[in-house]
């Protein structure tokens, strides 16, 4: 057996590299002095004694740094146009509303290393002239927000953030601001109108927020990741970032890796790195002996990809190109058993309820789209229903009026173009393959396997199955509702369902 | 009896307008004011609402929509041990649906109902943010991951 002498040896850790998440796991959190010890506002020092505002941004534009929250617009540039703008009164907000089911960098980052958000909202605040930062989390992080106001209350009493930050005659402070549970406040407009206490419905872009945003001043947002990079390109120099991944996205980018891999977790990978080396290297493979089928990547606004695109170096431009998209780093692996119709069913459903209604795009689109891929998976479609769901797609994608329903068709458009067989499965032949839509299954007894236990007699909410004690038993299969109770209660794999 | 429940109640509200009059500003605290009367109230009931919009000067329907636009905020009481099932991406892929339908059948309600003691309500989650724990439950503040659909009944015996 091979001795591993360090963390970085291990298999998990090997290909990754730790920059936005350097102190998690690493540092007390909810000790200034640890996080001070690892460098900590360091940068913030060398950019009040070193650097002008607009060598601030000169650096940020160097590095190469692009939004981590999915969009992947140039930091740098974000936060010129910021600058660029006259105003008395600015505002710099991190948007820390993680709301993709499946993906929690940013609350790892906030309960690991809350320090290092406080530290580049402050440099932030200093290169676009701010004096008022505003962190805007979900309330479902209760640990992050402890973590964050016992944070943010240590800095100001270091000195660090508040009146005279550091020395230096410059004033910056942060308030944190909770949401309410709702996906679309991660659109920058909708956050702000939520941060307002309104109803977070987005608005047309322009204005953007840069010209008119919190209270109609000019605002920078940017991901609680993409700050978390601040600092080390500060102290380690734009160029030091800039040689990390690929021609057009730089540095690395963590994903929250889940699913059905051997390793789940938290990854940091430079990017650039292929999709094979992280769910095979990294993720170790596939659980339980099962067959990889895809990774759905870029959460409710992204795609699946399939072994075919296995080998595509991560960046922004090379997920798009093969039908999905960064995102905020959500990476959902999945295997045989998992039915792609159903899959794209799951994030319609969430799409339904999280569509604001602002627009009748997006709300009467992914409603009827939902209503049309569970036709399918009850078995109940017919052919022409694809090319309505394409046509419908296409009217939500190119008319809706924020990126919620502009991408909204996006599961269900992969999913039907990489796994078209496994959609006309379902409507010609009215199986699903994966064993997953149980509406199209065939419940019956292995009559090698049955001991004649009774238990899924008992479990049968129809009394569908019939036998004696110690007898194999018999599914009636007019009776059968397949409710896939008999199913769950053996223990003896002796019920089939194909 | 009355008196005394008459009483209570007053003291919440009271807690709640306290809250409302120390605010540093009242211009955008419309979420803060409701996320505080919910942790006071446990729901956020019709004259719950009318009082904040009558303390904020703002209108009712303006409460009502942001109260009925936000998933954190309900208008429904919970129980005394709210159970919150993730249904997010990670968890239903590992199986969250089964562990749900096990949660209503040994409690026999659906989600968003109590059950008629009083003790347990069943919510749906969109993420905790414990993927890799997946599938969760919540209760209070506690997580309880890597749920399978057998585990049910003994968390549940943990709280009876």
């Amino acid at each position: 057996m091979d001795v591993v002498t360090s963390l970085n040896n291990m298999t998990f850790y090997k290909k990754q590299r730790r920059i936005a998440l350097r102190n998690c796991g690493v540092i007390d959190p909810e000790n200034i002095d640890e996080y001070i010890a690892f460098d900590g506002y360091k940068a913030l020092a060398t950019v009040f004694e070193q650097l002008s505002p607009d060598q601030v941004i000169d650096n940020v534009k160097q590095s190469g740094l692009r939004g981590r929250g999915g969009g992947g617009f140039p930091t740098g540039r974000k936060w010129e146009l910021a600058s660029a703008k006259q105003s008395d009164i600015k505002y710099v907000i991190c948007n820390a509303d993680e709301g993709d089911p499946g993906a929690f960098m940013d609350r790892s980052i906030l309960e690991g290393d809350p320090h290092s958000v406080i530290e580049a909202m402050t440099i932030c605040g200093y290169a676009i002239g701010a004096n008022e930062g505003k962190i805007y989390i979900r309330a479902e992080y209760p640990l992050a927000i402890h973590r964050l106001e016992r944070a943010i209350a240590d800095a100001r009493e270091y000195g660090f953030i508040g009146k005279n930050c550091n020395g230096n005659g410059f004033d910056f402070d942060i308030e944190i601001k909770y949401g309410a549970g709702s996906f679309v406040c991660g659109e920058e407009t909708a956050l702000i109108r939520s941060m307002e206490g309104e109803r977070g419905e987005p608005t047309m872009r322009p204005p953007y927020p840069a010209d008119e945003g919190y209270w109609g001043k000019p605002t920078n947002v940017n991901n609680v990741e993409t700050f978390a990079n601040i600092p080390s390109i500060i102290l380690n120099g734009a160029k030091w970032f800039a040689d990390i991944g690929t021609d057009k996205s730089k540095g690395t980018k963590v994903f929250s890796l889940a699913g059905k891999v051997n390793n789940v977790g938290l990854i940091e990978v430079p990017m650039g790195i292929t999709l094979r080396e992280v769910i095979y290297d990294i993720g170790g493979g596939i659980a339980g002996g099962k067959a990889f089928k895809a990774v759905q990547t870029g959460g409710p606004s992204g795609g699946c990809l399939t072994a075919d695109d296995l080998n595509t170096p991560i960046d922004y431009e090379n997920l798009l190109a093969v039908g999905s998209m960064m995102g905020s780093g959500g990476m959902i692996v999945m295997d045989e058993s998992d039915c792609m119709v159903d899959f794209a069913k799951f994030y319609m459903e969430f799409l339904v309820e999280e569509s604001c209604g602002k627009c009748t795009p997006c709300r009467e689109g992914t409603k009827r789209l939902h209503e049309l891929l569970a036709k399918i998976t009850q078995g109940e479609a017919a052919l022409k229903d694809l090319q309505t769901i394409r046509q419908l797609c296409e009217v939500v994608k190119d008319s809706s009026l924020c990126g919620l329903g502009q991408t909204a068709p996006n599961p269900v458009l992969s999913t039907m173009t990489k796994f078209s067989k496994e959609y006309l499965a379902h409507i010609t032949d009215h199986k699903c393959p994966a064993g997953k839509c149980t509406a199209l299954l065939r419940f019956s007894v292995d009559e090698g396997n049955c001991t004649g236990c009774t238990l899924c007699k008992k479990a049968c909410p129809t009394q569908a199955i019939t036998g004696e004690v110690k007898q194999v038993h018999y599914i009636e299969q007019s009776k059968c509702i397949r409710c896939d109770a008999c199913y769950k209660v053996c223990k003896f794999d002796a019920i089939i369902k194909k | 009896m009355t008196g005394c429940t008459k009483n209570k109640n007053q003291l919440l509200y009271d807690e709640l307008a306290h809250f409302i009059a120390d605010l540093p500003e009242r211009k955008g605290a419309l979420i803060s004011v409701l996320h505080k009367a919910q942790s006071i109230f446990g729901y956020l009931p019709r004259e719950v609402q009318e009082f904040v919009a009558g303390q904020l000067k703002i209108p009712v329907s303006k409460v009502y929509g942001v109260v009925e636009f936000y998933a954190f905020f309900t208008m429904k009481p919970k129980g005394q041990i709210p159970i919150s099932i993730c249904l997010g991406t990670a968890c239903f892929i590992k199986g969250a649906k089964d562990v749900l339908s096990e949660l209503k059948q040994i409690l026999s309600i659906d989600v968003g109902e109590v059950t008629p003691d009083g003790r347990f309500s069943i919510d749906t989650l969109r993420c905790v943010g414990t993927c890799a724990m997946a599938p969760v439950i919540m209760i209070d503040e506690k997580v309880y991951g890597n749920v399978e659909r057998k585990d049910v009944k003994k968390i549940i015996r943990e709280h009876q």
